[in-house]
């Protein structure tokens, strides 16, 4: 591809990243969907992970948390086993009129320490209720999740994430189709996480929300464009970048795509 | 008649009726939760099929040992549980969705189940299999229903916590249930198991055609009454007993075959429960009433 090459901030040599990216490639029968991305999520950092459509940002978090085999390289967990991770899909298969309540939504965060067959005591419930205030839901606990407001869920979805109390958190798209206040409010859990230092990664779409409140950002493209502090990857000349890639993209499957020129010696 | 008369009497006389009671409450508690839970999965459809896979099973158990109830047992609960697996595996390595699989294996095992009764049974034996004979259940019957009942309410409450997170949200299950994310995988093919299970249980009393009704029926009846998932199972239980007990006296009273009627009584307590229960039903829709004020 023309252009400069990039070069990433957060590289191999970064000793205290988290999440480690190794010549990572990705794709879904065989078509990537991501090239050759290496770096490194620092630990503690709050990234926005940014793109044209169809750059591999959903991609890549599928990969995170271990539900997408790469096609070449890896991805390393450095002190975290699967159960540290909270993940939100961006449409998260979830039975919207399935017969469940707020509270024992929430609990289900509780799966790691309770399992399949511990009971539930006073104080995991106490947590529980805890996030519903956190998330502006007290008073919600017996409702059934049918009869909440996709905002209203957004957010119930985001208690049982704080109840999840995981290490790495990793967001898909968290506040598309949701209202501006309860965004305003979700951003705030959100940077209560990155107080308690724990490291958010999330795919975003509205720029200005990313500038304001991440500190890091990657631009994705199916190959990295640029990787840092977000006032220099969200550069103008980044984000042409960027579009100028996704135009390249044929608009339907790239079956006459020949194989990936790096990937040859 | 009195109503004492009518409900009460053929039970205190007769042995086959109070044996078909016994069988009724049995098969109530077991199929009352799975059906609620195959509602809850939009898997309703599914248990039909399974329901008919088990017929092949149990036409070679006929073949092998005649009407012996448990050749035919095995023999169906082998067979159900085959056309499940194939089917799950068929979608899984091919492009072919899996409902259509199991519509797919299911015909193959209905006709199947249908030719090799008609190979060495009469007609008399071809209806015996697909309509069943509740009237007819003897102590190995009724042992056999009854326990399939009890190792389906033990399991469930086994595996009740992964089964409904697997229902609700898979993903999450994946994300957090560890064995590698196999456990929502491993809570499928026990309830797999359980279904077919109460399926051959329903069998020797409804016959093939009509296992999966008193099944379905009275959990599809049930969401217009409840609305947790523990008080849709007791409702489910308790609206397939009532349909037991409606159904055998409708068959003992206007001399009826019992399958056809239970499963009718099922259809009519579905019939009204969609009519006028309290939850989602036509009288709330159309009938709203005065709603509170958050």
């Amino acid at each position: 591809m023309g252009g400069p090459r990039v070069t990433l901030p957060f590289s191999d040599a970064m000793a205290d990243s988290i999440v480690r990216l190794s010549d990572l490639t990705l794709g879904y029968r065989r078509h990537p969907a991501i090239h050759h991305l290496s770096g490194g999520f620092r630990d503690g950092s709050l990234t926005a992970v940014v793109g044209p459509n169809g750059a591999g940002k959903s991609t890549l978090l599928k990969a995170m948390v271990g539900a997408l085999r790469p096609l070449d390289g890896r991805v390393t967990l450095h002190g975290l086993t699967p159960a540290d991770i909270a993940y939100l899909p961006q449409q998260a298969e979830v039975e919207r009129d399935f017969p469940i309540d707020v509270l024992d939504t929430v609990l289900l965060g509780h799966w790691r320490r309770v399992g399949i067959f511990r009971s539930i005591g006073g104080a995991l419930r106490r947590r529980a209720e805890e996030a519903l205030a956190v998330v502006g839901l007290s008073g919600f606990e017996r409702r059934p999740i049918a009869a909440l407001s996709a905002g209203q869920f957004q957010r119930v979805l985001f208690a049982r994430m704080l109840v999840q109390d995981a290490r790495l958190i990793l967001l898909d798209e968290p506040f598309t189709a949701i209202d501006a206040r309860t965004t305003a409010d979700l951003l705030d859990v959100v940077r209560r996480w990155h107080g308690e230092r724990r490291t958010v990664i999330a795919v975003l779409h509205d720029l200005e929300q990313v500038r304001s409140h991440f500190p890091d950002t990657l631009l994705l493209a199916r190959e990295p464009i640029a990787w840092g502090r977000t006032v220099d990857a969200l550069a103008p000349a980044n984000l042409v970048r960027a579009r100028a890639m996704a135009e390249g993209w044929p608009e339907k499957g790239d079956d006459k795509a020949g194989p990936c020129r790096r990937a040859e010696p | 008649m009195t109503l004492y008369e009518f409900a009460v009497d053929p039970f205190l006389e007769f042995a086959f009726m109070r044996r078909a009671l016994a069988a009724c409450l049995a098969l109530s508690l077991g199929c009352g939760p799975v059906g609620v839970l195959l509602v809850l999965r939009r898997m309703s459809l599914m248990g039909d099929a399974l329901s008919h896979a088990v017929l092949p099973g149990a036409a070679i158990g006929f073949l092998a040992a005649g009407l012996s109830l448990w050749a035919m047992g095995i023999g169906g609960f082998l067979a159900g549980l085959a056309v499940a697996l194939l089917a799950g595996l068929v979608s899984r390595v091919t492009a072919l969705r899996e409902d259509a699989s199991f519509a797919a294996f299911y015909l193959i095992s209905l006709a199947g189940g249908v030719l090799i009764v008609s190979l060495r049974g009469s007609n008399v034996d071809l209806m015996h299999v697909l309509f069943g004979t509740i009237l007819a259940v003897d102590d190995d019957g009724l042992l056999l229903v009854a326990g399939i009942a009890t190792v389906t309410l033990l399991v469930l409450a086994l595996l009740y916590r992964p089964l409904v997170v697997e229902c609700f949200d898979p993903g999450f299950l994946r994300a957090v249930g560890g064995s590698r994310g196999r456990l929502g995988a491993l809570c499928h093919l026990v309830f797999l198991v359980l279904v077919v299970l109460n399926l051959v249980g329903g069998f020797q009393a409804l016959g093939t055609l009509m296992a999966v009704g008193l099944m379905m029926l009275p959990a599809a009846s049930a969401r217009f009454w409840a609305e947790g998932i523990a008080t849709l199972a007791l409702t489910a239980m308790a609206l397939a007993f009532a349909s037991g007990i409606g159904g055998l006296l409708l068959s003992f009273h206007l001399n009826l075959p019992s399958g056809p009627s239970i499963v009718l009584a099922a259809g009519a307590a579905y019939l009204l429960s969609l009519a006028l229960g309290p939850v989602g039903s036509l009288r709330t829709r159309w009938f709203p009433g005065r709603h509170p004020a958050a």
